[in-house]
């Protein structure tokens, strides 16, 4: 009896729901403390504003943690810390950077700005509720497969919505926002969501069709010329994307999204080779042809020459950031351009120095793992090649504009995933962790139904066996 | 379809870590190129908040950094004001920095690798960074004697110890507060920087190392070396010296300054024809030496090189490349390209002075961490042996012969024997020559050689002289270095 019960307690997943809610608590701490560091550093004082502040992450933190509790409990629990910890040191920063343009404004004589961080903090609200719906509305991640087709239409529409004429926006070079009821929004961002849906619930239909044996050239497994069908559209749109809305990051995105899932879904490396030969293709004729492109290369090429440009801005506050950086409030960021959107990973670089900056870039790596460890753990091909979809766009963004901010790659217009000022991305991503955590519920609970863990089920289930 | 997740997996890890190599490299190993850049403005917003260390004479800071009480905590002030501006330099928030202040800028704001274990005990200790210290070769009483003499003039004053090359005063009118663009008043300092650059006279440069001049008459002594060090010269060797010499290949002769010949006859001894400054004797020898010896000669005394890098912007002095024969006899003299700057003139005589050698001019003594540890000290360095002992002895006789009996009397220093060399250069019609004076005493164990150049001294034109005008300084100079 006793070796039985063993064997049945190690089969029932644990929900780790409490392992969440001190990861939460650290988060949270981490946050609050950035903050008040800030105001200590800068104005001589704890902020005023702190309690508002800490109520408000701490409290949205707590009702999502209740949320998964109540409806998603075997859900990963490492994701929604890591999320909350780079919303609230994202909200500190903005509010680091409000405060240094004010600074720099009275300086000057101005009248500073409106602060930027009480609008960040309401939109992560609205964030939270986005993700309640996600968890509360959709029992079951496979329901979506029923919307593939009216997500890509969706997609798309959202796609080219920065197009129409009176509704779209051009913003530094890219057009990529819409602007409606005096308010902007980045409809990529959510298109992005709607794509992976699409690609997914398409790719499990036509997976096997795109498996087919091809030829065999040079030890790898090419698909037929009759199936390059898929892949000629995506990326016939990406490059759309870059052409008419001058922004090569949601173009890259889109593009590798949906070659990932494709190879995922079908196991054939030739996909990633040929889509890699098509995006360089592409890549090159966009430098060659566009101008807003080639200009992006030659400013990554030499970022010295431009005075007053936003990266090389951004790379001395990094280098002035050092090893060790600067200090919350101790360096200059505000000197930055968009110091507290595009370039808010420069601002941490240059206060938390390389540490803070690696630490940061590990916590999106944590993000992005337990995305794919969803999609490992995960039972049906939709869900996983969704993770795997969710957890890369993840990667991709994270890589795009922190390696165009660092000075690796060139600089795209993508918004860094929970940091950067800016409603839509926030929310989207909110959106993301809210799927990924519904889908690792299902992953993770045990196949029989069961209620979560306690002495009652284990002891039902100790008499079952 | 696990082991495809899972090599995306590993491919987004290895994006990951390639970010993070990249922020290495830039945060880690890049970073002090790029903080070092001038236009960086972070760097110069916190640099401007350093307790940077103080400029000191002997014991007497002439620059130092004050509790400010405002955003930038410090601030700069000069009590040496004006008259060790063009040496110190300006650390300006708008503009930069200028001088020792730029030079020495990583020693005053402590960022010098030298200062580096200091800088980590700052950090772990949570002390705000402080710079070290300065302190400079210049002797004060010798500072403000050439400042003073120049009052009312435009022009500047090098005074070096020959034996070491420590350069005793560095003087250039007209100068400039570096107070005013210290200032934190932004506002001020702007309107201050705009006069001061809109001046004609260019109270930012310092005339000492700055600028080139034609060096005129002093120049003579290096025709003079080159004759002696030929070995087909002699002081007692007799050359052609008439009023007016015709040159070849012109039609422009060569003409004495007073249009007479030198010393009453139609040849002088080199001793005499430099006692009367002859140009007609010293552009015959220059033609008979040729070109090229007097451009080894001068480059041997320290033209064509930089000659102090404790400085910015330093003009390296010239002997005109290639010249013909007309433009030899000219260039003998001073005129046609050659052009100099005052320090250049300095290292002439103290090269004389020194036996024949010429040691690099250095500012900095030492610098010191602010708990007063050296960190360096200069030792001085010999650049060329211009001439032998032989030759530098008998030029030290010519110019004494000079100061006594010629062009140089005004130069003369009861109880001191001084040597030296009076020069008068013309350029144009439309502007005044410049009048130089170059000595060095006491002529047989000299302790100072000094340059003076008066570019503009608001005067007429007949009556400017280097003897007249530049020796007078020069002695006070002098005076003030042996006095102490």
């Amino acid at each position: 009896m006793s070796i039985a019960s063993t064997s049945v307690i190690q089969i029932i997943p644990r929900t780790r729901r409490g392992v969440e809610l001190l990861l939460l608590v650290i988060a949270i701490a981490v946050s609050v403390g950035a903050y008040v560091n800030i105001g200590i550093t800068v104005q001589n004082a704890v902020p005023a504003s702190t309690g508002y502040y800490a109520a408000g992450i701490g409290l949205l933190a707590l009702i999502a943690h209740l949320a998964l509790r109540y409806r998603a409990p075997y859900a990963d629990p490492v994701l929604l810390p890591c999320a909350v910890l780079l919303n609230g040191l994202g909200v500190a920063m903005i509010h680091r950077i409000d405060l240094g343009l004010a600074i720099v404004a009275e300086a000057k004589g101005k009248v500073p700005k409106a602060p930027a961080a009480p609008q960040q903090i309401t939109w992560t609200a609205v964030g939270i509720v986005l993700f309640l719906v996600v968890i509360l509305v959709i029992r079951d991640h496979r329901r979506l497969q029923a919307l593939t087709y009216t997500a890509g239409l969706v997609g798309l529409l959202l796609l080219v919505l920065p197009l129409i004429p009176g509704l779209g926006v051009n913003l530094n070079g890219a057009r990529i926002w819409i602007r409606l009821a005096g308010m902007s929004f980045q409809p990529g961002e959510f298109a992005k969501i709607c794509l992976v849906v699409f690609f997914a619930g398409y790719l499990v239909v036509k997976r096997d069709v795109l498996t087919l044996a091809g030829h065999r050239f040079l030890g790898l497994d090419l698909p037929r010329a009759r199936d390059l069908g898929p892949i000629g559209i995506a990326w016939a749109v990406s490059l759309g994307v870059l052409v008419f809305e001058s922004d090569l990051g949601s173009s890259l995105l889109f593009f590798g999204l949906f070659l990932f899932l494709l190879y995922v879904s079908t196991e054939r490396a030739g996909w990633l080779i040929i889509g890699g030969l098509l995006f360089v293709g592409g890549a090159y004729f966009a430098y060659m042809t566009f101008g807003h492109v080639h200009r992006r290369v030659t400013d990554w090429l030499n970022p010295w020459a431009i005075d007053g440009g936003q990266v090389k801005l951004g790379l001395m506050g990094q280098a002035w950031g050092g090893i060790l950086g600067r200090g919350l409030g101790q360096g200059h960021p505000e000197a930055t351009l968009y110091a507290n959107s595009d370039m808010i990973i420069s601002s941490f670089a240059e206060e938390l120095g390389l540490t803070g900056l690696i630490a940061i870039l590990l916590v999106y790596t944590l993000i992005i793992e337990r995305g794919l460890r969803t999609a490992l753990g995960c039972r049906d091909i939709f869900g996983k090649l969704i993770a795997t979809g969710l957890a890369m766009s993840f990667a991709l963004q994270v890589f795009v504009i922190v390696g165009g901010v660092t000075g690796l790659i060139p600089l795209t217009g993508l918004a860094t995933p929970f940091m950067a000022l800016g409603g839509t991305s926030l929310v989207a991503n909110w959106a993301i962790i809210a799927l990924l955590l519904r889908i690792s519920d299902q992953a993770r609970r045990p196949q029989t139904p069961a209620a979560p863990v306690s002495d009652e089920t284990i002891a039902m289930a100790v008499q079952k066996a | 379809m696990n082991s495809a997740i899972r090599r995306l997996a590993v491919a987004a890890i290895i994006l990951m870590l390639a970010l993070m190599a990249n922020s290495t490299y830039l945060q880690a190993f890049r970073a002090n190129e790029i903080n070092g850049r001038n236009d960086n403005n972070r760097v110069r917003d916190s640099q401007f908040s350093v307790n940077r260390g103080p400029i000191l004479i002997g014991s007497t800071p002439v620059a130092q950094s004050k509790p400010s009480g405002d955003r930038f905590k410090y601030q700069r002030t000069y009590a040496g004001g004006q008259v060790y501006a063009p040496v110190t330099g300006f650390y300006s928030y708008l503009f930069g920095r200028g001088g020792i202040e730029l030079t020495m800028n990583a020693e005053l704001n402590g960022s010098d690798p030298s200062m580096a274990f200091r800088r980590i005990i700052d950090v772990i200790s949570n002390r705000p960074q402080q710079g070290g210290s300065v302190t400079l070769t210049l002797n004060a009483a010798a500072q403000q004697a050439a400042y003073n003499g120049l009052a009312g003039k435009t022009g500047a004053v090098v005074a070096i110890e020959p034996k070491t090359g420590r350069i005793l005063a560095m003087a250039s009118r007209p100068s400039y507060d570096p107070n005013l663009l210290a200032s934190h008043d932004t506002e001020k300092v702007g309107s201050a920087w705009k006069n001061l650059n809109a001046d004609k006279d260019k109270p930012l440069s310092n005339r000492a190392v700055q600028e080139l001049y034609p060096p005129g008459s002093t120049f003579k002594l290096v025709t003079a070396a080159a004759a002696l060090s030929s070995g087909k010269y002699t002081p007692e060797s007799k050359v052609n010296s008439p009023a007016e010499l015709p040159l070849p290949q012109t039609t422009v002769p060569l003409v004495n300054e007073d249009g007479k010949n030198c010393g009453g006859s139609n040849s002088a001894t080199l001793t005499i024809a430099l006692r009367y400054s002859c140009n007609t004797a010293f552009g015959t020898v220059g033609m008979a030496l040729g070109a090229d010896a007097l451009n080894e000669q001068a480059a041997k005394f320290g033209f064509g090189a930089r000659p102090l890098t404790e400085l910015p912007s330093v003009a390296t002095s010239q002997f005109p490349g290639d010249p013909n024969e007309p433009q030899t006899a000219q260039s003998a003299i001073g005129q046609f390209d050659v052009r100099a700057t005052p320090l250049q003139m300095a290292m002439v005589a103290a090269g004389i002075a020194n036996k024949g050698e010429v040691m690099k001019p250095y500012l900095v003594q030492n610098v010191k961490t602010p708990d007063l540890k050296t960190v360096s000290e200069t030792k001085p360095e010999s650049l060329h042996q211009a001439v032998t002992p032989q030759v530098a002895a008998q030029l030290t006789a010519m110019m004494v012969d000079v100061v006594n009996n010629g062009t140089g009397k005004p130069g003369r220093i009861d109880g001191v024997q001084v040597a030296g060399k009076t020069g008068t250069a013309q350029t144009s019609k439309d502007r005044p020559p410049f009048a130089w004076f170059t000595a060095f005493a006491p002529a047989n164990d000299p302790k100072v050689a000094v340059a003076v150049l008066i570019e503009d001294a608001n005067i007429a034109r007949n009556d400017i002289a280097g003897g007249t005008l530049a020796a007078p300084i020069a002695k006070k100079v002098m005076e003030a270095v042996l006095g102490q």
